[in-house]
């Protein structure tokens, strides 16, 4: 099948970046990287600068991958990152619009390529518990629910790609950040530090600039790994909360 | 143990706290300098205007008890100051938070993302949640008209005081203020479908089996808002009010 790309390309942070447009023989067992990776193979072989894309596990686990396709985080699948996403669904003809996630968080490094630090760094300020070193506890020393341990591990699918952030009109980290507080605050050895860190959590994300929330869902939409809006009813209510608990 | 509406939604044990029930104003204004806080702000004040547009169609809805009863309704209302001025302040500080928190917000937001897409193409969200920031402001200079049109009745054809039901009557018997009616709340509805369920998932309430209840609540709250609104102008336009 015969394809037609527009792709964003931008040589460097600094450079103002334009849509370049394409043509691709593409054959519906293609990943989408895979079909990418025949582009730019043709690219290297006319001396031209391949498309900056990226990528790792390419299993769907990693959270590596990611960019808009026709306007659509991760393209039109349902749960699925565009790594997964197969070339059977599209058909001869198609015209495919890829651009990068577009966050003032996430600056474009090249191409479809783009810095989510700020991701790590909300992780950072509060994505972990304290436990004591040396040797290591019972596994089952600390008895979970089933609820409640599968409440975390639907918060802990999260793969940090971002889509979250690029489909959302406000560019809010929202259901990443609440991911994430949901993830430990859940847990009986996330409590001691639940309050904390849902204050610190939200802080760093206001800090690297993320818009805020207004409850209309396409993040949960694109998500790929459907973690749902209760993660944002969950932070807000945490957050709430530890703003009571600080009042004086 | 105290117990408190607060304590039953955020805590499983609410213990009384040394530092008392409120806040002090430097963690006030900490709450408030973050987004989550100034969100807050508007879905606690869009709860206080989203019972007062409730209760203000019930009270319009007595139009149709014929003129003796809304016109009763009116005096009560007026003969209460301390009601009528307290429901007054009250609306008109959620107001001005309301539209101070949400513009905020929305400044904020705008900033989050300052190259935009060539392509965007919404996959869940509703058209009434993409644009409240639309709905909100004209129904914010409604209200302004609606204010001079029936409680000072500056831009009145007809005024009199204490008087609602020939108000109605002579005020909406203009086509184009009935349209203009009309309009304005049909976008309230807008803003409520969305609003009336977001206010709660922005408070933390947010549960996989009753937040498809919220929605449906939402939906037909603000379907009966619109069409119980709308009935007024249109019944006095068609002489089935007069
Ligand atoms: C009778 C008048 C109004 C009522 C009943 C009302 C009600 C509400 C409610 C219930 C919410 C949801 C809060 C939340 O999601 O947490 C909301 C949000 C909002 N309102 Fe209003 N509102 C009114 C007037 C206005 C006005 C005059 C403005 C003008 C700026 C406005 C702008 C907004 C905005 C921007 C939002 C946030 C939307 C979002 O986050 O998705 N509203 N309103
Ligand atoms: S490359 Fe790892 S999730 Fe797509």
């Amino acid at each position: 099948m015969k394809l037609t790309l527009h792709v964003w390309r931008q040589k460097s942070p600094g450079d103002r970046g334009r849509m370049a447009r394409y043509e691709v023989q593409a054959n519906p067992h293609m990943s989408f990287l895979e079909m990418l990776d025949v582009l730019n193979e043709e690219l290297l072989a006319k001396g031209e600068d391949p498309i900056a894309f990226d990528h790792d596990c390419r299993e769907g686990i990693c959270g590596s991958c990611g960019f808009m396709i026709n306007g659509v985080a991760h393209g039109p699948n349902k749960a699925t990152t565009v790594c997964q996403l197969h070339m059977r669904h599209y058909r001869d003809g198609d015209v495919l619009y890829l651009e990068p996630w577009r966050a003032r968080a996430f600056p474009v490094i090249k191409d479809l390529v783009v810095d989510r630090c700020a991701f790590d760094r909300i992780i950072a300020a509060g994505g972990y518990i304290s436990a004591a070193t040396g040797s290591a506890p019972d596994g089952n020393a600390v008895p979970v629910p089933k609820d409640t341990a599968d409440a975390s591990m639907d918060a802990a699918a999260c793969i940090g790609c971002g889509a979250c952030v690029a489909a959302c009109p406000n560019a809010s980290a929202s259901l990443f950040t609440g991911a994430k507080i949901t993830h430990l605050g859940v847990l009986p050895q996330g409590q001691p530090e639940r309050y904390d860190r849902a204050l610190r959590m939200v802080a760093q994300a206001q800090q690297e600039l993320f818009g805020s929330c207004t409850n209309i869902g396409e993040c949960e939409a694109v998500c790929p790994k459907e973690i749902k809006l209760e993660v944002i009813a969950r932070m807000n209510r945490d957050f709430i909360k530890a703003s009571w608990l600080r009042r004086k | 143990m105290t117990s408190s509406l607060f304590g039953l939604l955020y805590t499983e044990k609410f213990h009384p706290h040394p530092e008392g029930p409120f806040m002090s104003p430097a963690a006030a204004a900490q709450f408030y300098a973050a987004p989550i806080g100034k969100k807050v702000i508007v879905a606690v004040t869009g709860f206080i205007l989203f019972g007062f547009v409730l209760g203000h169609l019930l009270g319009n809805l007595q139009v149709y008890a014929g003129p003796d009863k809304i016109n009763a309704y009116a005096e009560f209302l007026h003969h209460n100051l301390g009601l009528l001025w307290g429901a007054r302040l009250v609306l008109l500080a959620s107001v001005a938070l309301h539209i101070t928190a949400s513009l905020q917000l929305n400044a904020l937001n705008n900033r989050a993302r300052p190259v935009g897409y060539q392509r965007r193409e919404a996959v869940e969200s509703s058209y009434a949640s993409r644009t409240m920031i639309w709905s909100g402001p004209i129904i914010g200079a409604f209200v302004v008209y609606h204010l001079l049109h029936f409680t000072f009745g500056a831009v009145h054809p007809d005024f009199k005081d204490l008087n609602p039901y020939h108000n109605m009557v002579a005020g909406f018997r203009q086509l184009p203020v009935s349209l203009a009616y009309v309009v304005a709340m049909v976008l309230l509805g807008q803003h409520l479908y969305h609003g009336a369920w977001s206010m709660f998932q922005t408070l933390g309430v947010s549960h996989p089996r009753y937040t498809p209840l919220l929605k449906r609540f939402a939906a037909v709250a603000a379907a009966l808002l619109v069409a119980g609104n709308i009935s007024i102008p249109i019944s006095i336009l068609l002489g089935m009010v007069s």
